[in-house]
């Protein structure tokens, strides 16, 4: 090595070295948006906009983007999560529970974490897991069987492993966790096994849980009366999708998912909350401080469990003048694109963003006005949106540089609800009735041969002002793919059909693709290390990462 | 259990299924299942018992024994465990994950009813199949329930029908082979009916004979692309997404064409296949049917 050589070494020595030692405090998570080159959380940020500052790769040079990486996990389980990346370092999971330590740059392994789930997991949809949370050296991963665990992550060793629900009855922990302060936030799914829904939160250092707050209200609870009998006692109402945190309100936002059973609401007379609901809750002491249910008494599996999209935007306020406004976005599952004030709740908007034929608008106070006979009978009942929704639990995300709400999106997709009585025992489905296609199945096969009328996927660019749609990118197949968009107007995105997509989040117009050969089931993120950007996204069994051509 | 054998139901009330109860078309179809649906709900709370009952009678029929005979009711058991638990990944018709057709006794990793009780109690670690809490007895019934769809349609008969007459007006008046396949020979175009006599019931075929445009499966439906060089082509559409379609055109050749080359591209509503209520006499119809019927590709004992 020649002289400049080594000053050089010591010179990025002496830039880079704190940043490798100094542990990923609440500080930082909270600000991540002033290092965009980590990834700390699955949203990408506490406000769960999956926005970053990166703009290296741009609409003029996406067409440059080529594969840098590519790890194949030993596991045919759908790849939903969304990797962290810590300096330099990425943390991910190969399903179900595998906990991976990664190279960013070059993909090679430096650990594994393996746990084994009990056999006594019960999931309804995939042994799957959508991601992990740091705060300070510990990984957080939640287990299909019900467990937290707390992970080492410089070794890959558990420091701690708590139960936090019983996996036989049906309680399984999907979702990233979310860190807020000094603990971790993890809710239950489970929401086709007749559970009790809760989210609760941990002391990250000893696992010891610090508060607890059920989604069905017990008696004497407020609520409660929302619920006929002893149905709140298998009302579901799970939780499996990360929620957000606002430092301002000191409020953590979760999306929480059906009342059980699915399609039978005749058990369970009244509104049911707060299945189908967001839930505000105080940070530190899990107290309700305000909800909004989207459907209330449900009969159409439209788990509100899609991520708390927060931003700071300008709002018409009632006399007409434009102001700053806390809200919060949401595209849900039922159809609806809504805009809430997330300091109390207030029904700002609420707009169809697809075909919707169970409701009709919405009253005064922002209650959906439901259309009569749109519910589950034995004959069965064709509704609009089907039941994997008109989105479903793929990221959205939201850019406050072109202010607009991408939306990943199922048009034209129905589907049959069928109603059979209810009968509940423990560690059974408890969903009484069953949906069907109406039209070729919508199942992940590696074929479509559905029309437009049947069924599509798209990106939607949504106008959070009002509503309307500002452009639409179609493709055939319909899509679980999570979206990214960048500060240099790059939105990315898979879907079904095995593409990764590069599009102008301005217009929706196609800047690169790439065949990855099997469909994405995740949100893909973005990172940078040693000045290079990455994108990474999960497609099939593989985790792939791309960066321009040099 | 003991050993690995067949589940089987008996045969003879599978036949009066078939006659009476409109069970035969339980296995397809998506909006008329519904019927069906509620009457067999009907039939588990004890309602519609009477005609059910009768039709049971034990025969032990075919080279294959029974270890474990389950009676209509338990088969009913099954189907409820079937359509509570399973049915929302696999579809109500056993076909919703690709390669898997469980109505069909088509299986990825099973290749006895053990096996399928092993599946269905543990699941498959690695996949999207996830164990349950069945016991044995319950997740005998579920497999129960499974060949019994198969049994329904395996146990097709067509009265009056003359199978060796129907092959020859398959094969001449009826023009069938320009379009469809048997065992090798005819055309690929449309559908292969190889084994159509273990996958469709007798009304199922007689609808297609007499109106082929009332219900054609996705898979079979034509397509029909225009090249901007001005050249029509049309076949069975295969596969499509956002930038191509796959087709296998009305020459049999396997193409794949790139949307942005097409000027037009779509489904054509109706099927090629002309309706034979006309072309063909009430005992020339009942004779192909025979012949189809008859058709149980070359694994079926």
């Amino acid at each position: 090595m020649n002289r400049r050589a080594l000053i050089l070494f010591a010179l990025t020595g002496l830039v880079f070295a704190p940043v490798l030692r100094s542990q990923v405090t609440f500080d930082r998570i909270l600000n991540a948006k002033q290092e965009p080159q980590n990834w700390l959380s699955y949203s990408g940020g506490v406000q769960s906009q999956r926005h970053s500052s990166l703009n290296q790769v741009t609409p003029e040079n996406a067409k440059n983007l080529e594969l840098q990486w590519i790890f194949q996990a030993r596991s045919l389980e759908k790849f939903e999560a969304t990797p962290l990346v810590v300096d330099g370092i990425m943390y991910t999971v190969q399903a179900p529970n595998d906990v991976v330590a990664l190279d960013a740059v070059t993909g090679r392994i430096f650990w594994i974490y393996s746990y084994t789930p009990s056999k006594d997991a019960r999931v309804c949809c995939g042994r799957v897991n959508r991601g992990l949370a740091i705060l300070g050296d510990t990984l957080f991963m939640g287990t299909i069987d019900g467990h937290l665990i707390a992970i080492d992550a410089k070794s890959g060793s558990p420091i701690w492993n708590v139960t936090v629900a019983k996996a036989e009855a049906g309680y399984s922990l999907m979702h990233a966790p979310l860190v807020v302060k000094d603990k971790v936030i993890m809710g239950t799914a489970g929401g086709e096994y007749g559970i009790r829904g809760f989210l609760a939160a941990f002391d990250a250092r000893t696992g010891k849980e610090a508060w607890r707050f059920y989604t069905v209200p017990g008696p004497g609870e407020k609520g409660h009366e929302t619920w006929a009998g002893d149905s709140w006692m298998h009302g579901a109402a799970s939780i499996w999708v990360t929620g957000s945190y606002d430092p301002d309100t000191n409020l953590t936002f979760w999306g929480v998912g059906n009342p059980g059973p699915d399609w039978n609401g005749d058990v369970r007379p009244g509104d049911n909350l707060y299945s189908d609901s967001v839930i505000a809750l105080d940070a530190d002491t899990g107290e309700l401080k305000w909800h909004y249910q989207f459907s209330p008494h449900d009969e159409f599996d439209y788990d509100s469990v899609q991520v708390p999209v927060l931003a700071d935007i300008q709002w018409q306020g009632k006399d007409g003048v434009k102001r700053p406004r806390k809200v919060m976005l949401w595209a849900n599952r039922n159809g609806f694109f809504y805009v809430l004030d997330r300091t109390n709740g207030e029904f700002l908007l609420g707009k169809p963003f697809a075909k919707v034929t169970w409701a009709n608008g919405f009253d005064e106070k922002g209650r959906p006005m439901k259309v009569p006979g749109m519910k589950p009978t034995p004959e069965g009942t064709v509704v609009y949106p089907g039941v994997q929704g008109a989105t479903n639990w793929y990221s959205p995300s939201f850019s406050p540089h072109t202010g607009l709400m991408y939306i990943p999106t199922w048009e034209n997709y129905s589907a049959l609800f069928i109603t059979e009585p209810a009968e509940y025992e423990e560690g059974r489905r408890y969903t009484a009735g069953m949906p069907r296609s109406v039209v070729p199945s919508m199942r992940p096969g590696q074929v479509n041969n559905r029309s437009e009328e049947e069924g599509y996927g798209a990106v939607r660019a949504i106008d959070p002002q009002t509503g309307d749609r500002k452009w639409e990118f179609k493709m055939t197949d319909v899509t679980d793919s999570g979206i990214l968009t960048t500060a240099s107007d790059v939105l990315f995105v898979g879907g079904r059909e095995g593409y990764f997509y590069a599009l102008d989040a301005r217009n929706g117009s196609v800047l690169w693709r790439m065949t990855v050969g099997g469909q994405v089931a995740n949100g893909p993120m973005t990172y940078s290390v040693g000045g290079k950007q990455y994108v990474a996204v999960a497609a099939g069994n593989s985790l792939f990462s791309f960066a321009l051509r040099q | 259990m003991t050993g690995r054998g067949q589940i089987q139901t008996e045969s003879r009330e599978v036949a009066c299924m078939v006659d009476g109860s409109g069970w035969e078309r339980y296995h397809r179809g998506n909006l008329r299942e519904s019927r069906n649906a509620r009457e067999e709900a009907g039939k588990r709370r004890g309602m519609d018992l009477r005609r059910f009952n009768v039709c049971v009678l034990f025969l032990m029929g075919g080279t294959v024994f029974a270890q474990r005979n389950f009676t209509p009711a338990e088969v009913g058991v099954g189907s409820r465990l079937y359509r509570t638990n399973c049915a929302v990944c696999h579809g109500a018709n056993g076909d919703g994950i690709s390669g898997v057709d469980l109505g069909h006794g088509k299986f990825r990793r099973a290749s006895s009813d053990d096996d399928l009780i092993e599946i269905i109690k543990h699941g498959i670690q690695g996949t999207g199949m996830p164990p349950t809490n069945f016991n044995d007895f319950e997740a005998g019934t579920v497999v129960a329930y499974l060949r019994s769809l198969t049994t329904i349609i395996a146990s097709s008969e067509v009265k009056g029908g003359d199978a060796a007459r129907g092959k020859a007006l398959y094969e001449s008046k009826g023009g069938c082979k320009a379009c469809h396949r048997v065992r090798g020979s005819g055309s690929r175009v449309g559908p292969d009916l190889s084994e159509i006599g273990t996958l469709r019931t007798v009304t199922e075929l007689e609808s297609s004979l007499v109106d082929p445009n009332a219900e054609v499966l996705p898979q079979n439906r034509s397509f029909r692309v225009v090249t901007k060089a001005g050249a029509t082509v049309t076949g069975r559409l295969l596969n499509e997404d956002t930038f191509s379609v796959q087709i296998l055109d009305s020459k049999e050749h396997l193409a794949s064409y790139t949307k942005s080359d097409l000027r037009e591209y779509s489904f054509i509503a109706d099927s090629p296949m002309p309706s034979f209520r006309t072309r063909l006499s009430d005992q020339e119809r009942a004779d192909v049917l025979a012949y189809l019927v008859s058709l149980k590709g070359v694994d079926i004992p």
